[in-house]
C-alpha cells in the first residue's frame, strides 16, 4: 500500500511538471491538458495497462513472460486475417484469436509445470518463435482491416464523450473492466489466494493441498489471453499491422508497468490498482518526452532513467526508516 | 473396527532412492496420546520415514494403517484430509499472507469461488488460542517470530483436525521461552489423544517429552526404549550403535595473546562496550541468552558488519581496513551461524567451496592442481564423507556441509578460527568429530572462539567462557567455574558469588 501511494505521488509530480513544461506561448494553454493530448494519453494506457496486468498475473506466481510483444502480435496479424483474409464475422473473429492466445500460454503453462522448464527459458524462446512464425505467416506484408472490423474499432477508438474536445477512451473501460475483474479475483476468491500463496512458496502451498500446478498453467493462460486482447486494441485503433514491428518491446513495457506498481519479481505480492499506476506511469513519460522534446530519441533513455531512480529512491527510504527504528 | 488399534502403524516400510537405500523395512507403532521421539543421525532414514508418512513419499514396500485400517497415501494433501500433518523443519509458511489464511491455506471457507474472510479470522483466532498463540489473524505472517510461527504450524494442524502430528526438528530455530511453550503445547495435545512423532536432535527435549523412543540407523530400526529409561547415553548408543567415549578433554596450554579485542561497539547495543583476549591454543566459548548480541558481536570482529568503534588486532596487528576480506588476510575467520546461507554457496562443489576464499591467493588463473590438492587433504583430514569433490555441498547432510566450512577456513592457515553455533543442525556422530578437530587445531596453537547456544556444546568444548547480556560482557568463567548455574545467572544479569 506505501508502495502504491509512492508511485501514486511520484505520478502527479511528474504530471504537474509536463503541464508546466508544456505551457504553448502561441496558443497561450498548456499542451498537456489539451483534450486532444489527455484522451490519447488515457487511450495508450488502457491499451497498455491491460498488458501490464497480463505481465502481473504471471510475476505474481514468481515467473516471468517475455513474449507478450510477440503474442500482441499474433493477435494483431491474425484478427485482420480472419476478418478481411476470411470474411470471419467480427463477433466470432475475436473470441478465435483470444482463443488462439490463450492456447499459447496453455502451452507455455504446460512446459513449465510438465516439463519444468524455466519460465524465462520457455517465453523467451516464445517471444523468438511467434514473432517469426507471424513473419513467415504474413510474408512480412502488412495485415490491415480495411473496413471490415468498423463496429469492433469502437473498442479501440470509440469514446464516450464528456465535453467537446475530449471524451472517455474505450480502452479504458476495457482496461477498467479487466482491473475490477482481476482484482476481485486476486483478493477475494480461493484460487487468487492459493495464487499468491504458491508465488511466494509453493512447497508450502503444495503441502498445504493447493493444486499449484493447475493454477500456475491457469495465470499463463490469462497472462497470454490479456495479451491477445491487448493486441485485438492495439491492431483496431491503427487498423493495420506489420509482423516485424508489431508489438515490438511491448513485454518491457508490460513488465515494467507491473514491477513499478510494486508486484515483486519474487512473487507473492501485488495489487491491481498498483499495477494500472504503474502502467500510467509509464505512458505518462512517453507522453511528457513527446510533449517537451521534439524528437522521442531520447524516449527508452529516460524511461530507463526514471524506473532506475525510481526505484533507488524507494529502496533509500526503506533503508533510512528501517535505520531509524 | 476395533477400538484399541494404533492411531498409526507403519510395517515393512521401504523405500529407495537412485543409488540409495533409504529404508529398509522399517516398523513403528504410535498410539493414542503418545508422543514418541524419532531418532537418528542424519541420513538414517528419519526425513524419509517423515516424508512417508505425511504421504510426499511412496514407499516401495510396506504397509500403513490408520486406526487399523491400510490406507494408501496419494500426497500431503491427502494424508492431511486423513489427519496426518507435518510441521517442517524449515518452516514453510507462505510469509505473504495473513494469519487467518495461511491457517486455512489449502482449506479455505469458502462462498462458491469466494473467500469467507470475516469466517477465516474467527475461526484462526479460535483455533489458534488453543496453542496460546494470540496474534491479530489479520497480520502478514512475516511478523511473526519463528516460535509464533511454529505455533502458527500446529495451529494449522489443529484445524485440518489432524490426530496424528509430525514435528520435526520444531525447536531449532526457536529461542528457549519459546521451545517451553512449544512444549507445553505439546503436553496439552498429547492429553487430547493427539498422536505426536517428535524428530530432535536435541536429545534433552527428547528424553524430557517422550513417551517412547525410536531409534533409526542406516534406515532400519536400531531398538527402542521407554520414554523414562531414555537416558543420553542409551540414546546415542541408539543412534550411532556404539558408546561414544564421554570425551576425555585433551588439555591445552595457551600461548601468547593472538586476539585482542578493544572497546567494539555493535549497531545492536550502541552503549555497550565489549573488552577481550584469547590466547593461541585457547578455546573460548561466548555464551549468553538469543538477543544478547552474541552473534552480532562476531560478525562485527570478521567484518561482516561494520563495528561502531573499537579496535581489533590479530597476531598483534591492529586490524585496518574493514571487511571479510581483510579479516581472512589477517587471520581470522568466520564459520558463519547460517551456514546454508552464509556459509557455503550450495550448488557449488565440494571442491569449489574449499578453495572459494583462498583461490585467490594463487594467482588470477584457477589452479586446478592447488583445488584438487586442497579438496582431497580436506576430506581426508576432517572425515567428509563425499562422493567425490565434484559433489554438489548441498546434498551432503549437515555434519559435512560444516566440516567443509571448516576445511574452506582451515585453508586460509587462520590464527583465530570463530564459530557461530558450530554444530547446530548436525548430527551426534559429526558433532564428535568436530568436536575432536578444534581440540586438536587448539592442540596445534590455534585461537578457537566459538558462540553456541547449547550450554553443553559450551561446557564440554570451552577452556574459558564469555557471557554476554545486553551486549555486554556479564563475566568470565574459567574451566573450573563453569557449570550450567553459572552461567545462566550470568546470562540472565544475576552476579555470581
Amino acid at each position: 500500500m506505501k508502495k502504491i501511494l509512492g508511485i501514486a505521488a511520484l505520478l502527479v509530480v511528474i504530471a504537474l511538471t509536463t503541464t508546466w513544461l508544456s505551457w504553448d506561448a502561441s496558443s497561450q494553454s498548456y499542451t498537456f491538458l489539451s483534450g486532444y493530448n489527455l484522451q490519447n494519453l488515457l487511450q495508450r494506457i488502457g491499451m497498455f495497462g491491460v498488458l501490464s496486468i497480463a505481465a502481473a498475473f504471471v510475476i505474481v506466481t514468481g515467473g516471468i513472460d517475455l513474449s507478450i510483444g510477440s503474442v500482441v502480435c499474433v493477435a494483431g496479424c491474425m484478427l485482420p486475417w480472419l476478418l478481411r483474409d476470411h470474411g470471419v464475422p467480427p463477433l466470432l473473429a475475436m473470441p478465435i484469436v483470444l482463443l488462439l492466445c490463450a492456447a499459447i500460454g496453455l502451452w507455455h503453462g504446460l512446459l513449465i509445470v510438465g516439463l519444468g522448464l524455466q519460465p524465462f527459458v520457455v517465453t523467451l524462446c516464445g517471444l523468438l518463435l511467434y514473432r517469426g512464425v507471424m513473419r513467415a505467416f504474413t510474408g512480412d506484408q502488412t495485415m490491415g482491416l480495411g473496413g471490415t472490423a468498423d463496429g469492433l474499432r469502437w473498442l479501440a477508438t470509440g469514446r464516450i464523450p464528456i465535453t467537446e474536445s475530449f471524451g472517455l477512451p474505450a480502452p479504458l473501460l476495457v482496461l477498467a473492466l479487466v482491473a475490477v475483474v482481476t482484482s476481485i479475483f486476486w483478493t477475494r476468491t480461493v484460487a487468487g489466494r492459493h495464487l499468491f500463496a504458491l508465488g511466494r512458496n509453493e512447497e508450502a502451498a503444495r503441502f498445504a493441498g493447493v493444486a499449484t500446478g493447475r493454477l500456475t498453467v491457469l495465470a499463463y493462460v490469462l497472462c497470454s489471453l490479456l495479451a491477445g486482447l491487448g493486441g485485438c486494441l492495439f491492431v483496431l485503433d491503427v487498423n493495420s499491422a506489420q509482423a516485424s514491428s508489431f508489438g515490438n518491446f511491448y513485454e518491457l513495457y508490460a513488465i515494467a508497468g507491473a514491477v513499478l506498481g510494486g508486484v515483486a519479481l519474487r512473487g507473492g505480492e501485488g495489487m491491481v490498482l498498483g499495477v494500472v499506476l504503474g502502467a500510467c506511469l509509464m505512458q505518462l513519460l512517453q507522453n511528457t518526452i513527446n510533449l517537451v522534446a521534439d524528437s522521442n530519441q531520447l524516449e527508452f533513455a529516460v524511461v530507463g532513467a526514471v524506473i532506475l531512480a525510481g526505484a533507488a529512491v524507494d529502496e533509500g527510504v526503506r533503508r533510512f526508516f528501517r535505520r531509524r527504528r | 473396527m476395533a477400538s484399541d488399534a494404533p492411531l498409526l502403524e507403519v510395517s515393512g516400510i521401504s523405500k529407495a532412492f537412485p543409488g540409495v537405500q533409504a529404508l529398509s523395512s522399517v516398523d513403528f507403532v504410535l498410539h493414542r496420546g503418545e508422543v514418541v521421539a524419532l531418532i537418528g543421525e542424519n541420513g538414517a532414514g528419519k526425513s524419509t520415514l517423515m516424508k512417508v508418512l505425511a504421504g510426499v513419499h511412496r514407499p516401495d514396500a510396506g504397509l500403513l494403517r490408520l486406526l487399523g485400517q491400510a490406507v494408501e497415501l496419494r500426497g500431503p494433501a491427502d494424508a492431511l484430509a486423513r489427519g496426518i500433518a507435518l510441521i517442517h523443519q524449515e518452516l514453510s509458511l507462505c510469509d505473504n499472507l495473513t494469519v487467518a489464511a495461511a491457517v486455512y491455506l489449502g482449506a479455505e471457507m469458502r462462498k462458491g469461488p469466494f473467500l469467507r474472510e470475516r469466517a477465516m479470522q474467527h475461526g484462526a483466532r479460535a483455533v489458534l488460542a488453543q496453542v496460546g498463540l494470540h496474534v491479530d489473524p489479520r497480520q502478514l505472517v512475516a511478523t511473526l517470530s519463528p516460535g509464533q510461527k511454529q505455533l502458527l504450524e500446529i495451529g494449522r494442524a489443529l484445524r485440518a483436525e489432524a490426530r496424528v502430528l509430525i514435528m520435526d526438528e520444531p525447536t531449532s530455530s526457536l529461542t528457549q521461552v519459546e521451545a517451553e511453550r512449544l512444549f507445553e503445547v505439546t503436553d496439552e495435545l498429547r492429553r487430547r489423544g493427539v498422536g505426536i512423532v517428535y524428530i530432535s536432535h536435541r536429545l534433552g527435549e527428547v528424553s524430557r517429552l517422550a513417551d517412547r523412543v525410536v531409534g533409526l540407523r542406516d534406515g532400519r530400526n536400531s531398538g527402542e526404549i521407554p520414554g523414562r529409561e531414555a537416558t543420553h547415553e542409551r540414546m546415542v548408543s541408539l543412534m550411532v550403535g556404539r558408546t561414544l567415549s564421554q570425551e576425555q578433554r585433551p588439555s591445552h596450554s595457551p600461548g601468547e595473546v593472538v586476539l585482542r579485542v578493544r572497546g567494539v561497539r555493535t549497531a545492536a547495543f550502541p552503549e555497550a562496550c565489549v573488552d577481550f583476549e584469547v590466547r593461541s591454543g585457547e578455546v573460548v566459548g561466548i555464551a549468553g541468552l538469543l538477543g544478547s548480541g552474541r552473534s552480532e558481536l562476531l560478525r562485527a570482529l570478521f567484518g561482516a558488519d561494520r563495528a561502531l568503534a573499537g579496535q581489533i588486532e590479530v597476531g598483534g596487528v591492529p586490524l585496518q581496513r574493514h571487511g571479510p576480506a581483510a579479516a581472512a588476510a589477517a587471520g581470522l575467520v568466520l564459520a558463519p551461524e547460517d551456514r546454508k546461507l552464509q556459509g557455503l554457496v550450495l550448488g557449488m562443489s565440494v571442491r569449489d567451496n574449499l578453495s572459494l576464499p583462498t583461490l585467490h591467493r594463487r594467482g588470477r588463473f584457477i589452479d586446478r592442481a592447488y583445488e584438487r590438492d586442497l579438496c582431497a587433504r580436506s576430506i581426508a583430514e576432517l572425515g567428509i564423507r563425499t562422493a567425490g569433490g565434484g559433489q554438489v555441498v548441498g546434498s551432503l547432510s549437515g555434519g559435512n556441509q560444516q566440516k567443509v566450512v571448516l576445511g574452506k577456513w582451515l585453508a586460509a592457515n587462520p590464527k583465530v578460527l570463530v564459530l557461530d553455533e558450530p554444530t547446530r543442525g548436525v548430527d551426534v556422530g559429526a558433532r564428535a568429530e568436530i568436536y575432536a578437530r578444534l581440540h586438536e587445531l587448539a592442540g596445534a596453537g590455534l585461537a578457537v572462539l566459538f558462540v553456541s547456544s547449547e550450554l553443553e556444546e559450551v561446557l564440554s568444548l570451552a577452556d574459558r567462557v564469555l557471557v554476554l547480556n545486553h551486549g555486554r560482557i556479564a563475566g568470565e568463567l574459567p574451566r573450573a567455574r563453569l557449570s550450567e548455574e553459572t552461567i545462566m545467572m550470568l546470562a540472565t544479569g544475576m552476579e555470581v558469588a
